[in-house]
C-alpha cells in the first residue's frame, strides 16, 4: 500500500515538473526565438511590428553589419579577450582566496572575510568615477588591463566558492596530502581545484557572461574604437544618424554577438549538467 | 568551525607555520582590492563631503560643505519612494525566482523523479541570462507597446476592448520589470542550488528513503538545511543586485523611471546626478546606499546565520 | 570528462596569456606616447604660441620624420570628435583628396585624419568632450582634437564656455561674405553671448507637416498641398482638422510630433537668469495637446517607438508627421513596399508654424595645430555651392545654402517620389528662412527632453495635474543642472 501511494505521487508530481518545466522552457527560449526573426527582418518592415515568421533580409543583414562602419568582427576578439581572461583570473583567485580563509587559522581570518563580504556591498556605479580617475592616473585607459584585472578581486564569486569549500573540502584531505609532503602551494593547485571543478565551471560562466554583456564599465575606459567590445558598437549602432539607423542590423548584431556566449556556455555546462559526480566527494 | 577545531588539536608551530600561507594566498585579492576598489571608494567618500559639479564646460567647486549633501538626500521624500520602488520591483522578481528554482533544482536532482530530457531543461534555464539586459529590455518594449503583439493578442482574445498601455500603469511597469528579472535570473539561481544540492551526500536519502520518509519530508528535513550555505549566498547576492537594480528598468523606461518615476531606481537615480557629473551628490548617495545594503546584508545574515548555528550545536 | 576540462583550461591561458602581451603592448606603447607629452608640455608652456610647442615635439620625435616636418607649419594629425558616422560619410563622399584609410582613418594630402567616435547614450560623448577641450591646447600636437561637432540642443554650451573652446569664424579667417548664402538661424544656434559665430553646418533642416494623402482626400475632400495648407495654418484649425480626422477614424500625430513645432517658436530662453522658465508657447503645447489626447485626437507615443511607426503605414491610419527632408526616405520606411512612403502617398506643407529638425554642426577646436586644414574643410562643405548640391542629390540634406536650395527648387530634380512627385525645395528654403532661434539656452536639450517626460506623465494620467508634472519636471532639472533654480 505503501509503496503504492508514493508512486502515484510521483507521478502526478512528474507530471507538474514536466508542466512547470515546459512553461518555463518557452519563457526562456522565445527570446532567441525572436531575435532570429528580428535579424531576418528589414528596418521597414520591422517598424511594422512583430510577426512569428522569418522574413527574407538575414543575408542582406549579415553582409550590412559587415560592412557597417563598426568593426564588429574585431568587438568580438575583444570581447572575447576581456570576457576570457576575467573569467579565467576571477575564477582562479577567488578560488585561492576561499582556499585562505576556509583552510588556514590565521590571526584577522574573521576580520578579512567579513571585509571582503562587505566590499561585496560596494555597488560599481558607485565607484565608477574614482575608478576611471585612478585609471586616467595608472595610464590604463584604453587598455584591457584596466578591465580585466579587477575581477580578481570578486567578492561574490569568492563567497561562493567559500560556501562550496564548506560542503565539499574537509580538512582531512589537506592534512593527508601534508603527510604525504605536499607543499601548500600544490595541494591548492592539485588537490583543491580539481574538487572546486563543478564550482569553478558555474562561476567561470557567470563571469564571463557578465563581462562579455558589460557595457558600463568598457564604455567609461575604451575609446579607440580598435579597442571597443561588443556592447559598446551595439550601442553606437543605436545612436547612429537617422539616414542609417538600420535596426534590422542592430538585432543582427545582438544575434550575432549572443552566438560566442552560447557556445561559450555550452561548452562548460557540460560540467554544471555532469557535475553530480564531481561534487561527490564526502567525508 | 571545524578548521578552528583542527588547528586547536594541532596546537603546533607546524600549523602555524601553514597559517602563514593564510596570507600568502590573500595576497592577490587584497592588492587588487585595494587598488582597484578602496581607492576609487574612498574617493567617493570623500567627494560626497564637497560640492562638486559641472555647470556646461564649467568645474563647480570642490568646496568642502560637511554633511550638507547627506542632509538634502535624507530630506528629499523622493528618496525612501526609489528605495521602495527598488526593493518592490526586486520582491516582484525575486520570490517566483526563488520558489521556482528550489523547484526545479530539487527536481532535477530528485533520483527517484526521474526526469526524462533534464540535460536540455537544464541547459535551457539559463540561457535569458546570455542576452544583454539593453536588448531583453528592447524587446520587451516591442511586446508589450500599445499595438504591439500582446495587447494584439489580448484583443483577439477578447480580453481586452482596446490596447492596455503597460508602461503608463505603475503596477504593470513593476510587474514588468520584476518579470525580466525573473526571467534572467532564474537559470543562475538554479545552477547555484544545483550544485549545493548535488554536493549534498546521496547516502541521506537513500536512509532517508528506507526510513520511508516522503518527498515532502525530505526536502524539508534534509534538502533545505543542508543547502542553507548556498541559500543565503542567493539570498545576499540577488538583494545585492536588487538594490543596485539598473540597466532593465533604465532601459525600459529611456532612464525616465516612468511613470511619474515609480520605476525609479535608486542607481537610476544616483544616475541622475551623474549625468552634472555631481561627484558631491553622487558620492553621498552611494555611501548612503553602501550603509543600507550593509544593513540589510547584515540583518539577512544574523536571521540565518543564528538558525546554522543553532542546528550545528545540536 | 577530466581531459576536456584540462584542455579547456590550457586553451583559456594560452587566450590569457595573448591577452596579457597584447595588454603590455599596448600600455608601453602608451607610456612611450606620454613620456613625449611631458617634454611639449613644458614647452609650450614656457614660450605658449603653439607653433613652438609643435617644432618641440616634433623634434622629439624620430629624425626622419622631424626632417620631413620642417617645411611645414602645421600638425599632421586632425583629430575630429563625433558621435556618430554622418560627417565622416559626407567627408568621405564629398571633400577633394580625401582618401579613407579604414574606419577611423583617413588621409587629406599627408596629413593623417583619425575620427573618434563616443556615442551620445548617458550623455557619453559630451561627457567626452568636457574632459577633454579646456585642456586641448596643452595636449600633445598629434592627439589634440582639430575639430568636434556638436548638435543644436546644447552647442551653445561650447559656445559660451570661458574660456573658449571653439575657435569664432573671425579668428579661422572666415568672413560674413563667406556666409552669405547661409541660413540665419543656423548661424544664431552657434553664436555665443558677445555675437561671436563658433561653429558651421552644411545643413539647413527647416521642417513642415507630412501629411497623408490618402487620409486628405477621403476626409479634407483635397489632397493639393497649397489646399491642405489652407486649412491647417493655425493651431486651432490643427485642433479642427484632428477632429475631423477622429471621426472618420484617423489620428492627427503624437504629441510629441508637435512639441518642436511648438517650442522652436518661442518668445524667450528657458533659462532667463539662472532661472527655468516655460515660455507660453510651450505651455499652449501642454493645453493643447491634452485637450487633443484626452480626445483620443493625438496619440501620445515616443518618437521612433513601434507604436509611433504604425503610422508609415496605410492600417497604421495616422494623418501626419512632422518632419524635415531628411525625414523623407529612411524614416518613412520608403524601402519597405507597403509603406505609404513607398507608394508616394505623402504630401508636404509648412504647417501651423515654421521650425527646423537636426543638423550638426562643425566647430574648430581651440589649440588645434590645422586652423588652415580646418578652415578649407568648413568652406568646402558648409559654402561650396557645387559640393553642396552633391550632398544635396546624393544624401538628401537640405543642404544650408539658399543658391542651391532655389535652383533645386526651380526645376523638376527636386520632385520626390515619395511626395507623390511633389517638390518640397521651395517650401524647405522658404520654412528656414523663418526659423527664428535667437532664443536657445546652453541648457536647452535637458529641458526639452525632461519636459516632454514630465508631460508625458501629465496627458496619460500619470500625474493628476499639471502643476504635479511640472514638478517633476523642475525635479529633474535640479538633477540635471544643479546650479538652474526653478519656481
Amino acid at each position: 500500500m505503501e509503496t503504492k501511494k508514493t508512486h502515484g505521487g510521483v507521478h502526478a508530481r512528474r507530471v507538474v515538473a514536466y508542466i512547470v518545466l515546459a512553461i518555463m522552457s518557452f519563457l526562456c527560449l522565445i527570446w532567441f526565438y525572436i531575435l532570429f526573426i528580428n535579424a531576418t527582418r528589414s528596418n521597414g518592415e520591422l517598424s511594422r511590428g512583430f510577426t512569428l515568421l522569418p522574413s527574407s533580409h538575414l543575408a542582406e543583414n549579415f553582409v550590412n553589419m559587415l560592412h557597417s562602419t563598426q568593426p564588429v568582427a574585431r568587438g568580438m576578439v575583444n570581447s572575447l579577450i576581456v570576457a576570457g581572461c576575467a573569467a579565467l583570473l576571477c575564477t582562479y583567485f577567488s578560488t585561492m582566496t576561499a582556499y585562505a580563509i576556509h583552510a588556514y587559522h590565521f590571526k584577522g581570518r574573521q576580520a578579512m572575510y567579513t571585509t571582503i563580504l562587505a566590499v561585496m556591498m560596494i555597488p560599481t556605479q558607485v565607484t565608477a568615477l574614482g575608478f576611471v580617475q585612478l585609471l586616467t592616473r595608472m595610464n590604463l585607459m584604453d587598455n584591457y588591463l584596466g578591465l580585466i584585472l579587477p575581477s580578481i578581486a570578486a567578492p561574490a564569486t569568492f563567497f561562493y566558492m567559500k560556501q562550496y569549500m564548506d560542503s565539499v573540502l574537509s580538512p582531512s584531505l589537506i592534512e593527508a596530502a601534508r603527510m604525504d609532503g605536499a607543499g601548500e602551494f600544490r595541494i591548492f593547485n592539485t588537490i583543491v581545484l580539481p574538487l572546486m571543478k563543478p564550482a569553478i565551471a558555474v562561476q567561470a560562466i557567470f563571469t564571463f557572461v557578465a563581462n562579455w554583456n558589460n557595457y558600463f564599465t568598457p564604455a567609461l575606459v575604451l575609446k579607440k574604437e580598435e579597442m571597443k567590445t561588443l556592447p559598446i558598437l551595439i550601442a553606437e549602432l543605436r545612436s547612429a544618424d537617422f539616414l542609417k539607423f538600420d535596426m534590422g542590423v542592430v538585432y543582427m548584431t545582438i544575434a550575432f554577438s549572443i552566438f560566442p556566449v552560447i557556445i561559450v556556455y555550452l561548452l562548460l555546462s557540460k560540467y554544471i549538467v555532469g557535475g553530480l559526480q564531481l561534487g561527490g566527494v564526502k567525508e | 568551525m571545524a578548521n578552528e577545531k583542527t588547528a586547536e588539536r594541532h596546537g603546533s608551530s607546524k600549523v602555524v607555520r601553514y597559517n602563514r600561507w593564510g596570507y600568502i594566498f590573500l595576497i592577490p585579492f587584497f592588492t587588487i582590492f585595494v587598488i582597484f576598489q578602496l581607492i576609487p571608494l574612498v574617493t567617493t567618500i570623500w567627494n560626497s563631503f564637497f560640492e562638486n559639479y559641472r555647470s556646461g564646460l564649467k568645474q563647480i567647486g570642490p568646496n568642502f560643505i560637511g554633511l550638507a549633501n547627506y542632509v538634502s538626500i535624507l530630506e528629499n521624500p523622493d528618496l525612501w519612494k526609489y528605495v521602495s520602488n527598488t526593493l518592490i520591483m526586486w520582491v516582484i522578481g525575486f520570490i517566483p525566482q526563488i520558489v521556482l528554482s528550489l523547484l526545479m533544482a530539487y527536481w532535477f536532482t530528485d533520483p527517484s523523479l526521474r526526469l526524462k530530457g533534464q540535460r536540455f531543461f537544464k541547459t535551457v534555464m539559463y540561457l535569458p541570462n546570455l542576452i544583454m539586459a539593453s536588448a531583453f529590455s528592447m524587446l520587451f518594449f516591442t511586446l508589450f507597446s500599445d499595438h504591439g503583439p500582446v495587447n494584439q493578442m489580448l484583443i483577439a482574445a477578447g480580453i481586452l476592448s482596446q490596447p492596455f498601455k503597460f508602461f503608463s500603469s505603475t503596477v504593470a511597469s513593476r510587474v514588468l520589470v520584476g518579470f525580466m528579472n525573473f526571467i534572467m535570473w532564474t537559470g543562475n539561481t538554479m545552477i547555484l542550488l544545483m550544485a549545493g544540492m548535488m554536493g549534498i551526500d546521496p547516502s541521506l536519502y537513500e536512509a532517508a528513503e528506507v526510513d520511508g520518509a516522503t518527498a515532502n519530508q525530505i526536502f524539508w528535513r534534509i534538502t533545505l538545511p543542508l543547502l542553507k550555505p548556498i541559500l543565503l549566498y542567493v539570498l545576499i547576492t540577488s538583494l545585492i543586485g536588487g538594490l543596485q537594480m539598473y540597466d532593465v528598468p533604465q532601459i525600459l523606461t529611456n532612464g525616465t523611471g516612468d511613470p511619474a518615476r515609480n520605476t525609479m531606481t535608486m542607481i537610476m537615480w544616483l544616475n541622475k546626478h551623474l549625468y552634472s557629473r555631481n561627484y558631491g551628490m553622487g558620492g553621498a548617495l552611494s555611501v548612503l546606499l553602501f550603509i543600507l545594503t550593509g544593513i540589510l546584508s547584515l540583518v539577512v545574515f544574523k536571521v540565518s546565520g543564528n538558525a546554522d548555528k543553532a542546528k550545528q550545536a545540536k | 570528462m577530466k581531459k576536456r576540462m584540462q584542455k579547456l583550461f590550457s586553451l583559456a591561458l594560452v587566450v590569457s596569456m595573448t591577452a596579457a602581451l597584447a595588454g603590455c603592448g599596448s600600455s608601453s606603447s602608451s607610456t612611450s606616447a606620454s613620456s613625449a607629452a611631458p617634454a611639449a608640455d613644458t614647452t609650450a608652456a614656457a614660450e605658449t604660441t603653439a607653433a613652438a610647442a609643435e617644432t618641440t615635439a616634433a623634434a622629439a620625435e624620430t629624425t626622419t620624420e622631424a626632417a620631413a616636418d620642417t617645411s611645414a607649419d602645421e600638425g599632421k594629425t586632425l583629430n575630429i570628435q563625433c558621435w556618430n558616422t554622418e560627417f565622416q560619410s559626407r567627408i568621405t563622399d564629398h571633400y577633394p583628396g580625401y582618401e579613407k584609410v579604414d574606419d577611423t582613418h583617413g588621409k587629406i594630402g599627408d596629413v593623417d585624419v583619425v575620427w573618434t567616435i563616443t556615442p551620445s547614450d548617458d550623455n557619453a560623448y559630451q561627457n567626452n568632450l568636457d574632459s577633454i577641450l579646456p585642456d586641448n591646447a596643452n595636449a600633445d600636437p598629434d592627439s589634440r582634437v582639430d575639430i568636434f561637432l556638436v548638435e543644436a540642443d546644447y552647442a551653445l554650451k561650447y559656445m559660451n564656455a570661458d574660456p573658449a573652446v571653439a575657435m569664432s569664424m573671425d579668428e579661422l579667417g572666415i568672413t560674413s561674405d563667406d556666409l552669405s548664402k547661409q541660413y540665419q538661424y543656423t548661424k544664431d544656434i552657434v553664436t555665443d553671448s558677445n555675437g561671436e559665430q563658433r561653429g558651421i553646418s552644411w545643413q539647413a533642416c527647416s521642417a513642415g507637416l507630412i501629411y497623408n494623402r490618402e487620409a486628405a482626400k477621403e476626409v479634407l475632400g483635397t489632397d493639393d498641398p497649397d489646399e491642405v495648407q489652407g486649412m491647417l495654418d493655425s493651431w486651432d484649425k490643427f485642433a479642427d482638422v484632428a477632429k475631423k480626422m477622429k471621426d472618420a477614424g484617423y489620428t492627427m500625430c503624437s504629441v510629441n510630433d508637435t512639441y518642436r513645432v511648438y517650442s522652436n517658436n518661442v518668445s524667450g530662453p528657458w533659462v532667463q537668469d539662472g532661472k527655468v522658465v516655460v515660455d507660453d508657447n510651450i505651455k499652449k503645447w501642454v493645453d493643447d495637446s491634452k485637450a487633443l489626447a484626452d480626445a483620443g485626437e493625438e496619440n501620445t507615443y515616443e518618437l521612433w517607438g513601434d507604436d509611433w511607426a504604425k503610422g508609415k503605414y496605410p492600417d497604421g491610419k495616422v494623418f501626419c508627421y512632422f518632419g524635415p527632408a531628411w525625414f523623407f526616405n529612411f524614416s518613412l520606411s520608403a524601402d519597405d513596399a507597403s509603406s505609404i512612403a513607398a507608394n508616394g502617398g505623402w504630401g508636404f506643407i509648412t504647417g501651423p508654424q515654421s521650425f527646423y529638425w537636426g543638423g550638426t554642426w562643425i566647430c574648430a577646436a581651440e589649440g588645434t595645430d590645422n586652423p588652415t586644414l580646418v578652415k578649407d574643410i568648413m568652406l568646402k562643405m558648409c559654402t561650396d555651392d557645387d559640393i553642396m548640391t552633391e550632398i544635396a542629390q546624393k544624401d538628401s540634406d537640405c543642404v544650408n545654402n539658399s543658391a542651391v536650395l532655389e535652383k533645386l527648387a526651380s526645376d523638376d530634380s527636386g520632385n520626390l517620389a515619395i511626395l507623390g512627385g511633389q517638390n518640397p525645395y521651395s517650401m524647405l528654403a522658404a520654412g528656414a528662412e523663418k526659423v527664428d532661434m535667437s532664443n536657445i539656452s546652453d541648457y536647452d536639450q535637458g529641458c526639452n527632453e525632461e519636459f516632454q517626460t514630465a508631460m508625458k506623465g501629465y496627458f496619460d494620467g500619470s500625474y493628476a495635474t499639471y502643476d504635479d508634472a511640472l514638478a517633476a519636471f523642475n525635479t529633474a532639472i535640479t538633477e540635471k543642472y544643479p546650479e538652474l533654480t526653478t519656481d
